[in-house]
């Protein structure tokens, strides 16, 4: 008989949602009640909306159990290991048991992701059992040559996940032809985008193959020297990078002479960054491994050209690095089978928002946002109206519900003013003010610029200023106007991808919810009854049950009534803060 | 623009607590000839003393003979260098669009109130820094905050204010 194997997983975010005290719970009756099944660790499948997750494997199957606290590990441990009767209730994905949640992982297909969740991250072992190390084994093997290999990225058709979308092979062959005594292979890991987190999840859950991917590039290009340039904010990720590399030296996949070809020397250090958005931007993000403000510089020339140090650099995002060793491992071509015509390949999308089902779902290209949304993402929470999807952050744009066919390419997207970005997906519905969420990102973009043009240094924050204004009810007639000149100045009149680009959430709702500014501005109102200096506060009399707890919060003294009576609101009093909203417990206090 | 969102009052500076620069000695000696090694000396004097004190900037502008405006310069630009002592306990709430969707600024106002202090300042005993960060990547457990190392998901205003005032049992017992 096999030996049951659990496996919990332990990403950040499956930590956050207790999955530390699940493990300590298994851990700890293992221990007391001499039980023989194996424990194991493993990072997050994505399926953020289950955290803590626990896939149990034994004789009859794998089950994938969800929400997990201490007290279902008990159940789990009584009736399951010890009984052998899986409890269905709790399986979110089994073959055996149809689940509600399994349509998450319906039409997913797995590349980048391909062993997130399903080994454990700090163990070179099972990743070289999973292909781990094979691709570059399998150049060695092969006395494949650099430009073999570059040509093998150019046809696979892959293109920079990290926003960009330019062909990883071309950037590639660039850097190769420059002849450089040293040239260096950069991962860019600064995921700053809000709303994006699948390079996190990579490097947590498959940091060898960030590696191995990393390790081809430095074949490919001739490049002896690789950096890690990863967000402080993450420091599983940077641990566990820590881990892989230290295992990687060990084993001497790291270092001199490397799988038997003679010369190829590489390693990896890791940059911690500071916290700057900025240095996502290629040449800023030099300058800060180089020690200095993270400040783009002009291009030409290009890092290919002359980047770290003044050497040929070839920068990379986490989850391109991440496709490499199966581009190489299973071949180009069924890469390039995958996706649409310019897009090849899978995309990794990370669901957040109103949605019901958040998380990491990776899918070919040319799937619609639509099918992500309701077939992946089960719909939107709490029965709401869909409205719209935030697509590639601040960068980015909004997608309106009628357009939600769109299919995801670099191409369909840029079309709608969006862009691709690094993949973050941020549903809205009904109840969310595109205004205030043009308003966000803008106080984001205003907050990161590194001040070096002074468009986007100064322009964003007069555009700030004018979305707060709209956003108090204070605009007037001809912001709208104002709002599209000054995006447009600054789009031309800055450097890099921050400025170019910052504009973008406030082009998009103005062009697709023009409406709602114009109600904002003319008639002082908030059609997703979001912005709170346009809303009337009123107490629904039925419900008030005058137990005073808004009147206690009401920091100006607008409620009126005495106890077990119910209250009004003076409204020439109110100022409107909604304190009285969030502390009434039973749903009295309406907005109009 | 990024400057001056964490730089310090003049009369905050005056109020900096003596620190033992010494300490700094193996840092300095680590770095000292390394190729960009401006920010990890940054980093590693804030992990030494929790913030960067202003004889820290003269030491390592002495020792390294990096210059004192380039060291500014780079400690005011980066996010995460605080110039200030911070509390014993960093409370980052994260304000990233899936917990702004999630309406986490009420929660940020509510908090903020509770510990009577503004964005970016430290409590007046000392046990809680409160800053606003961009996104801590948990966007799928929105609204979420991280105290020290520990990332707290799915917080209502009740949620975050429970973790914090049994941070403050623990820390009086």
């Amino acid at each position: 008989m096999k030996k049951t194997t659990v496996i919990v997983g332990l990403g950040s975010c499956g930590i956050a949602a207790g999955a530390g005290k699940t493990f300590s719970e298994f851990q700890r009756i293992k221990g007391a009640d001499k039980l023989d099944f194996e424990l194991k660790k493993t990072s997050c499948v994505g399926m953020c909306f289950r955290e803590p997750l626990v896939e149990i494997i034994d004789d009859s199957g794998t089950y994938l159990y969800g929400q997990v606290d201490p007290a279902k590990a008990d159940e789990i441990i009584e009736k399951h290991i010890k009984n052998f009767s899986p409890i269905p209730e709790y399986i979110v994905h089994s073959e055996k048991f149809p689940s509600a949640d399994q349509s998450f992982f319906e039409g997913q297909v797995k590349i980048a992701l391909r062993n997130c969740g399903h080994m454990d991250p700090e163990n070179i072992d099972e990743y070289e059992s999973r292909n781990g190390y094979a691709a570059i084994r399998k150049i060695a093997d092969n006395y494949l040559k650099p430009d073999q290999v570059i040509q093998m990225v150019i046809d696979s058709g892959l293109r920079g996940r990290g926003g960009g979308g330019f062909s990883t092979g071309m950037k590639w062959k660039f850097a190769r032809n420059y002849d450089a005594p040293q040239k260096y292979v950069i991962c860019n890991a600064d995921e700053g985008d809000p709303g994006a987190f699948m390079d996190r999840s990579i490097l947590e859950g498959d940091p060898h193959g960030v590696l191995e991917g990393m390790i081809i590039c430095g074949y490919a290009i001739g490049a002896s020297e690789g950096y890690i340039y990863c967000r402080a904010e993450y420091p599983l990720a940077i641990k566990r990078l820590n881990i892989a590399i230290e295992q990687a030296r060990q084993k001497g996949y790291l270092g001199k002479n490397l799988f038997g070809i003679e010369h190829f020397n590489f390693d990896i250090k890791i940059k911690e960054g500071a916290g700057a958005f900025v240095c996502g931007e290629e040449t800023a993000l030099i300058a800060s491994i180089e020690g200095r403000r993270g400040m783009p510089r002009r291009r030409p020339p290009f890092p290919a050209q002359s980047g770290l140090w003044n050497s040929p650099t070839n920068i990379n995002n986490v989850e391109t690095f991440v496709n490499i060793p199966w581009i190489i491992f299973t071949g180009p071509q069924a890469y390039a089978a995958m996706g649409t015509e310019k897009s090849k390949g899978t995309k990794v999308f990370a669901l957040t928002g109103k949605i019901k089902h958040g998380g990491l779902v990776e899918v070919p290209m040319g799937i619609s946002i639509k099918d992500i949304i309701y077939n992946l993402g089960g719909g939107i929470a709490g029965g709401k109206k869909f409205k719209a999807v935030q697509l590639g952050g601040p960068s980015g744009g909004c997608v309106p519900e009628y357009l939600s066919h769109t299919q995801v390419d670099y191409d369909s997207v840029n079309a709608t003013g969006a862009i691709m970005g690094s993949g973050g997906m941020v549903v809205m519905d009904e109840t969310t003010c595109v205004v205030d969420i043009a308003r966000f990102f803008l106080d984001f973009t205003q907050k990161e610029s590194c001040g070096k043009c002074t468009f986007c240094r100064i322009g964003t924050k007069r555009m700030l200023e004018i979305l707060t204004r709209i956003t108090e009810g204070e605009g007037h007639e001809g912001d709208i106007e104002l709002l599209e000149e000054l995006a447009h100045n600054i789009k031309d009149g800055s450097l890099c991808g921050l400025g170019q680009t910052a504009p973008n959430p406030v082009l998009t709702t103005i062009k697709y919810f023009r409406n709602e500014y114009e109600a904002h501005i003319r008639d002082k109102k908030c059609p997703a009854l979001s912005c709170k200096k346009l809303l009337t506060y009123t107490v629904d009399q039925e419900k008030c049950t005058g137990c005073m707890s808004c009147t206690k919060g009401c920091t100006v003294d607008a409620i009126e009534g005495g106890k077990r009576e119910p209250h009004f609101i003076l409204q020439d009093i109110c100022i409107k803060c909604g304190a009285c909203y969030t502390k009434c417990k039973f749903g009295a206090i309406q907005l109009s | 623009m990024r400057v001056k969102r964490i730089s310090p009052e003049p009369a905050a500076l005056l109020v900096q607590p003596s620190v033992d620069i010494s300490l700094m000695d193996s840092l300095i000696a680590k770095y000292k000839y390394k190729q960009g090694n401006l920010i990890p000396l940054l980093q590693g004097t804030q992990e030494l003393f929790g913030f960067i004190p202003r004889e820290a900037f003269l030491k390592l502008h002495n020792d390294t003979g990096l210059s004192l405006s380039e060291l500014y310069g780079v400690a005011t630009f980066y996010a995460q260098f605080r110039l200030t002592p911070s509390g014993k306990h960093m409370i980052k709430m994260c304000h990233g669009t899936a917990c702004h969707v999630q309406n986490v600024t009420a929660i940020t106002d509510e908090l903020l109130d509770f510990l009577e202090v503004k964005d970016g300042e430290t409590t007046s005993d000392g046990l809680f820094t409160v800053e606003t960060v961009a996104c801590l990547g948990c966007c799928s457990l929105a609204p979420v905050m991280m105290i020290d190392e520990e990332t707290h998901g799915k917080l209502t205003p009740k949620k975050a204010m429970k973790i914090v005032k049994e941070i403050r049992r623990n820390e009086a017992l």
